[in-house]
């Protein structure tokens, strides 16, 4: 199943020239760098999901404000379609460029404008790297919390608009928790500042709406985020189990006991095997799942904790576990988890990491399901879990030079987010929809929802210049994949051309 | 189950339905309690007060989904059944203030700053659309990234974009241990000692200082709400204190007919402002990022000072209704205001003017 954007299903998009559009850029900024030579462009024609690569017509690096003000007014006029980028490590293809495109790179916008121990947040601008802000409060006790896999080197802007997530959610929320203000410029663009440092803003809350609108009704230019105090401690138990039911049902006793952890992770068979191979966390290889439930806070109650969380596990049947004895064997333990991806890499010469969430108790029925399509596909999926918010990461093993695997891996993963939809889950928990689910949309959401959606956008953008194509699929694409909900029969809105 | 459940979801429907075919405003009401928060609304009331009852609750998913004309007690009184809450601890301004009121409010108390708003906690939402039908974003699921956040788009819009339904939220347990204490302290001080103890991981979970003393409460542990307590010192305080002080119960609400309760909500750590009012007329909540000023001082340079120092000041209770509530958008913010109401509400029947007069 082709993603690429195709007109005749995701609308049409302006015919420029790439000469006039380089030239009109050159004249509205005449200090911008762009880059318009194929052997230039090629290093931004996918992000993380790089099974899809297009060529954009134009790359943009601004450095500064009036730059991007002047390529969107620019773009706006021309009707040429502008797709943001920060770092590109997007599982989603949300940055995937177009042929007929301005691929916005905001990068060069690195900097730590404010960090402020007193009110506890940090100002930066939207290329800054997630763990640099951390290690920017650091020195004050303090640190952001949001921490997606690829936080060494993903960007803070593209966290914003993914509305990423991490293993410590459940307790600590993700990037829209943790955002207090951004400023914005719209396709026309118009500067607006969005939520407040204060810790609310009058009218409607269009910060909440902008965090995961990947890049669809703004591009984001500066963000202040909320820093908390670092924990005084963190102890992780590593649990074994002879059963992966078992571990579920132990991820809701820990929560039914009243406890929320900092993380709760859980890890398969396979995944185990590919992290212990790959990093030798000390996994233990004859199991069938692991748990790690990290506790913080206050050391005394981390204690109390602890206690509390072995017997519950204990009980829940758990035949082993460890306690991390210090911070170093506690980094080692959550090293295999936060390679889970490299790890299962190293097993096969290509894999694609799904993203679908389910409500916890639903998770037995949907693993299993997961079981069958691999034995069904001959495809083997390897489990990771951020079971406490009912976050799956299954990750399906591929060679893609082998004819049709790619496809056959498609197919099992579109097939997989529709289980979890059909469990009353979503297809995407912190990756974001961009192309890659873009048809699995059709079968979460029904017509009058995505019109609505459709709305949303156009309130921004209406003339859809703004990352076209991704996030919200067209009706038209949705009847011509079938997935929309049919009831009574009555196909939704026969008048659309079927392709 | 209780008695009481009730869908009214096609009735609801239909008579929006009907207001947009009519092009007639509505006025969406649950309990009634929040009338006086805004402008008030010329429109046929749309009562979500019969649409009520839990439609699902499984405590050990975290997750409530409840319909929007619920009491908020008896929401609370079944999660406390469980040992569990609301964190951001919506304030109830009666007996009948409902679900639905909460979330179109987006009002949070007093552990706001340190578990977060009602938007926070807000995972799903069924809305009703001008063209009357119910459509279902989020969902009961902690992490959903797909399509826009309409849920939390319609949590403190005051209903002037779409009617909601039903309400899922994330859910915590009740902390196992909870002590509040009060430190006679004048503001300056109060103010110096809370940047420094919010520097610290603390289980702090309320912040309050007036009349010359500091309010603290702290949840969490055993362990640690005792060693804080012991380290903090202060007086016992009864933890009532915090829910009249979320329902504006407490003595210090009480206005003098020609004063106006304002809401002012300001960057953490900012120091008093230059107000034509003392020390008596105003409550520092949120550890001093809501304060609440009795004043007849006028709007504008209220707002210009509130605006100064980075946050916006809301007419609470207005001794006049001339007084706009809420403070004015910056104009490029209220061009897409404008176009998100018109997109999602092209009839103006939801609401109108409740927020502004052009929304």
């Amino acid at each position: 199943m082709n993603i690429l954007f195709d007109e005749r299903l995701d609308g049409e998009l302006t015919r420029r020239d790439k000469r006039e559009v380089l030239n009109a850029l050159q004249h509205a900024a005449p200090t911008l760098t762009l880059l318009y030579r194929e052997e230039d462009l090629r290093p931004f024609e996918c992000d993380g999901l790089s099974a899809y690569r297009v060529l954009p017509m134009l790359v943009a690096l601004p450095e500064n404000l009036d730059q991007v003000e002047a390529l969107l007014k620019c773009c706006f006029a021309l009707g040429v379609p502008v797709v943001t980028r920060g770092a590109g490590t997007g599982l989603s293809g949300g940055a995937l460029p177009l042929e007929q495109g301005v691929l916005l790179v905001m990068s060069r916008f690195n900097k730590i404008l404010t960090v402020d121990p007193d009110a506890r947040l940090a100002r930066v601008q939207p290329g800054v790297r997630n763990l640099a802000i951390s290690e920017a409060a650091a020195p004050y006790g303090l640190y952001y919390a949001p921490d997606p896999s690829s936080q060494i080197a993903c960007s803070i802007g593209g966290n914003v608009a993914e509305n990423a997530g991490g293993v410590h959610c459940l307790k600590y929320g993700l990037t829209v928790h943790n955002v207090l203000r951004v400023d914005i410029l719209t396709i026309e663009g118009e500067r607006m500042t969005l939520g407040s440092e204060a810790l609310d803003a009058p009218g409607f809350d269009l910060l909440a709406l902008f965090t995961g609108s990947e890049g669809m009704l703004g591009v984001v230019t500066e963000i202040t985020v909320k820093l908390l105090p670092k924990p005084e401690t963190a102890k992780v138990l590593m649990a074994s189990f002879d059963d992966i039911e078992k571990a579920g049902r132990a991820v809701g006793d820990i929560i039914a006991a009243g406890i929320i952890p900092g993380g709760l992770e859980m890890m398969d068979r396979l995944a185990i095997k590919a992290a212990e191979d790959f990093l030798h966390a000390g996994y233990p290889l004859d199991v069938e799942a692991i748990l790690l439930c990290e506790l913080d806070g206050v050391e005394a109650d981390v204690d109390d904790d602890c206690a509390t969380v072995r017997e519950v596990l204990t009980h829940a049947g758990a035949v082993k576990i460890q306690q991390a004895r210090d911070d170093a064997e506690r980094a080692i333990f959550w090293a295999g988890r936060k390679n889970a991806f490299p790890a299962v890499g190293r097993m096969s010469p290509d894999y694609y990491c799904m993203d679908g969430t389910i409500p916890r108790r639903e998770l037995p029925r949907v693993l299993k399901g997961i079981a069958e399509l691999s034995e069904q596909s001959g495809l083997l999926v390897a489990n990771v879990f951020h079971a406490g918010d009912g976050n799956m990461h299954p990750l399906i093993l591929f060679d893609a030079n082998k004819e049709g695997e790619l496809a056959l891996a498609e197919e099992v993963g579109g097939k997989i987010l529709e289980l979890c939809v059909a469990a009353g889950g979503s297809i995407t928990g912190e990756h974001g929809v961009g192309r890659e689910k873009i048809n699995q949309m059709c079968s979460q959401f029904q017509a009058d929802e995505l019109t609505f959606f459709h709305n949303v956008k156009a309130a921004f953008d209406a003339q859809r210049l703004l990352n076209p194509g991704k996030n919200i699929p067209t009706l038209a694409r949705c009847a011509e994949f079938g997935a929309m909900h049919v009831h009574n029969n009555d196909l939704p809105h026969p008048e659309l051309p079927r392709f | 189950m209780t008695p009481q459940d009730n869908d009214i979801g096609e009735a609801l429907c239909d008579q929006v339905r009907h207001a947009f075919e009519q092009r007639t405003p509505l006025r969406i009401v649950g309990g009634d309690t929040r009338a006086f928060y805004g402008n008030a609304v010329e429109g046929a009331p749309l009562s979500l007060a019969e649409h009520r009852g839990i439609v699902h609750y499984d405590p050990v998913e975290l997750i409530v989904t409840v319909r929007a004309g619920t009491p908020l007690e008896a929401l609370e009184h079944t999660l406390a059944e469980n040992r569990q809450m609301l964190p951001f601890e919506p304030p109830r301004f009666g007996p009948g203030s409902t679900v639905g009121g909460a979330v179109a409010t987006g009002l949070s108390g007093p552990r706001r700053p340190w578990a977060g708003a009602v938007r926070d906690f807000v995972l799903g939402t069924r809305v009703i659309t001008q063209e009357g039908k119910l459509l279902r974003f989020g969902g009961e699921v902690m992490k959903n990234v797909a399509g826009y956040d309409v849920s939390r788009l319609m949590v403190g819009a005051q209903g002037t974009l779409g009617v909601i339904a039903d309400v899922s939220f994330k859910v915590l347990p009740i902390p196992t241990a909870r002590h509040s204490l009060r430190l006679a302290m004048p503001l300056d001080e109060a103010l110096k000692t809370l940047a420094a103890l919010g520097r610290e991981p603390l289980p702090i979970t309320a912040a309050a200082w007036y009349a010359s003393e500091l309010f603290l409460r702290l949840e969490g542990g055993q362990s640690s709400v005792a060693a804080t307590c012991e380290r903090l010192g202060g007086d016992a305080l009864e933890d009532d204190f915090w829910t009249a002080l979320r329902d504006q119960r407490l003595d210090f609400f009480t206005l003098q007919p020609s004063e106006s309760l304002w809401r002012l909500s300001l960057p953490p750590n900012t120091p008093p402002l230059a107000l034509d009012a003392d020390d008596s007329a105003q409550l520092y909540d949120w550890g001093g990022s809501q304060r609440w000023l009795k004043t007849t001082q006028d709007a504008v340079s209220l707002r210009a000072a509130c605006v100064q120092a980075g946050g916006h000041a809301t007419c609470f209770r207005r001794a006049a209704p001339s007084i706009a509530p809420f403070t004015p958008l910056d104009p490029v913010v209220a061009k897409y205001h404008a176009n998100v109401k018109a997109t999602l509400d092209a009839h103006g029947i939801f609401n109108p003017g409740r927020l502004y007069p052009a929304l």
